[in-house]
């Protein structure tokens, strides 16, 4: 009995969560950058952040996308604790990411929990574009590092959603490292015979894209996500032509053999839901 | 040894075009250099070079990305900057290396991995992706030297390794400090402040954990005496590797799993979810 009160509770709190990320003081309205139309901003966050009129995907807060996901109330926050820090003591660098944790009530880039999804339990990491672009930083590298090695001892299934324009360049080479830091740690989850599956939304470049976001056994991504190694506008630059419409985006990656399904939002829960109980009795001792 | 320079000086030596690459350490340090093409998927990348030589007698698998000495050189390996074929390529020979028990060395020169329309197409991000993901895991010891310019992804694509050399006018780095001005400020112009913030050089490293060795260089830079740099970085791996020798390959592995998971570590890591 006690446990569905702090079951109420939890759901409480993610909902609570969740709900400040979609509050935008002000303006009642949003307008789509895909189709330019104006929609209610009620509607928009009630609607998963899709737009009611053409489909585009808005980005998503971590909390948002986590209650999105799972079941209610079965939320636990993990790694809390690990917040960004300034390794190289980059000049300005404190102010901006005390700025972005104020704006967006993250402590970094990156939420990871556990929780359940149709009572099947998994760790659950996401990233938020909201935070620095979500680029990767050390206490994310570490944060994702310690949930995979999580979801190891645990012998749970992992779920990483993916949203980073790269590298933070703040955190130089210690960004860097995390590449190879996070796909270490998936080497080893690997062996175990567990489940890794890997979501990749707009934008995933960079870094993540080089390291844990290409490593899952299954890869969805969201429609019209752009994913990519380099941006767009350094290939423009190198190669000197205009790219094809439709470069990079999730669509392009799954005709190339990158990406499993194009999942929409609303496909997202029931699709992982379906792929946890595919891979139910994996897993070797 | 030029203990003095600034970080944007030196990131003027490590670029400079006469600088020894990855073909001449090959013949200056290995004998019977067997070249290896191909990715055995689609494709053959002249950015990176690999291939079996015998190190002192001892057969390895040597791995480097290829800068040219001459527009027309640069021209056939792309400037040094690889393809997705060519990291597979270097995946597909360290894992024969692993099958017969030789160590990997490798040679890194890379402005970073090309960002082109087909490398794109054909999954850059997958391929150094996998790289890491399997250099993690070899159970064979696994030496990298930074000997120029070490930028991005398609650096550490080659450099997940037991030790990390660096010569002592190489940098290394997330990207280029022209790179890094123009994300950062929007203005490349401002590479030389971005040089002095960035961390690149091998001392900075050095101290950060993220390199094992600095390997001297003659007053200058390597391309004034490249003897003198062949002989110091050779006295460097043949003592690193003969120290690897000695550890088992699965504890190699853990060892080398523990050395990339404390990076950028804070202290308190140690918590309970």
């Amino acid at each position: 009995m006690s446990e569905s009160i702090f079951a109420r509770r939890r759901a409480r709190l993610l909902a609570m969560k969740a709900m400040r990320e979609n509050y935008v003081p002000g303006d009642k309205l949003v307008q789509c950058p895909k189709c330019g139309q104006e929609s209610e901003r009620r509607l928009v966050a009630q609607g998963l952040s899709v737009c009611p009129k053409c489909g585009y995907h808005f980005p998503m807060g971590a909390y948002y996308r986590l209650s999105s996901v799972l079941d209610p109330g079965s939320f636990r926050e993990l790694f809390t604790k690990v917040s960004a820090a300034d390794p190289l003591a980059f000049p300005g660098y404190r102010e901006k990411l005390s700025a972005a944790q104020r704006r967006t009530g993250l402590s970094e880039a990156v939420v990871t929990a556990l929780g359940t999804i149709d009572g099947r339990k998994c760790v659950v990491g996401v990233l938020d574009s909201r935070f620095l672009m979500g680029s990767m930083s050390a206490a994310v590298g570490e944060k994702l590092t310690l949930a995979i090695e999580y979801a190891g001892k645990s012998r749970l299934p992992l779920i990483l959603f993916a949203a980073s324009g790269g590298a933070r360049m703040q955190e130089g080479i210690l960004s860097l490292m995390q590449m190879a830091k996070t796909s270490a740690a998936l080497a080893r989850y690997a062996e175990k015979g567990l489940l890794y599956i890997s979501v990749l939304t707009d934008p995933t470049t960079g870094g993540v894209t080089a390291s844990f976001a290409s490593l899952g056994d299954i890869i969805l991504a969201e429609p019209g996500a752009l994913i990519g190694f380099a941006g767009p506008r350094v290939i423009q630059q190198t190669i000197g032509e205009t790219l094809p419409e439709g470069f990079q985006r999730a669509e392009y990656l799954e005709e190339h053999g990158f990406v499993d399904a194009v999942v929409p939002r609303g496909q997202m829960r029931e699709t992982l839901s379906r792929l946890l109980r595919l891979h139910e009795k994996g897993g070797r001792s | 040894m030029s203990k003095t320079l600034t970080a944007a000086e030196r990131v003027a030596i490590a670029r400079n075009p006469g600088r020894p690459n990855v073909s001449d350490y090959i013949s200056a340090l290995f004998t019977d250099f067997f070249q290896c093409r191909g990715d055995r998927l689609c494709g053959e990348d002249a950015a990176i070079l690999g291939g079996v030589a015998l190190f002192h007698g001892r057969p390895v698998t040597v791995i480097g990305t290829r800068k040219g000495k001459s527009l027309e050189e640069n021209l056939q390996c792309n400037f040094g900057m690889p393809n997705p074929e060519g990291y597979r390529k270097a995946l597909r020979l360290m894992r024969q290396a692993e099958k017969f028990r030789r160590p990997v060395i490798t040679f890194i020169d890379t402005s970073g991995a090309y960002p082109g329309l087909e490398a794109e197409a054909h999954g850059q991000g997958e391929a150094i992706a996998r790289n890491l993901f399997e250099m993690s895991r070899l159970t064979v010891p696994i030496l990298a030297v930074i000997t120029g310019e070490g930028n991005s992804g398609g650096a550490l694509a080659l450099a997940v390794a037991d030790r990390v050399l660096m010569q002592e006018n190489a940098v290394y780095a997330i990207l280029s400090p022209e790179g890094f001005a123009s994300i950062l400020w929007k203005d490349a112009a401002r590479h030389e402040e971005a040089c002095a913030l960035m961390k690149m050089t091998a001392p900075e490293l050095k101290a950060l954990g993220v390199i094992d060795d600095i390997v001297p260089e003659p007053e200058g830079g390597a391309h004034l005496a490249p003897a003198i740099a062949c002989r110091e970085l050779d006295r460097c791996l043949r003592r690193r590797l003969a120290e690897l020798e000695r550890v088992r390959g699965t504890a190699l592995a853990a060892e080398r799993y523990e050395k990339f998971r404390k990076m950028g570590t804070p202290e308190s890591r140690k918590e309970n979810p």
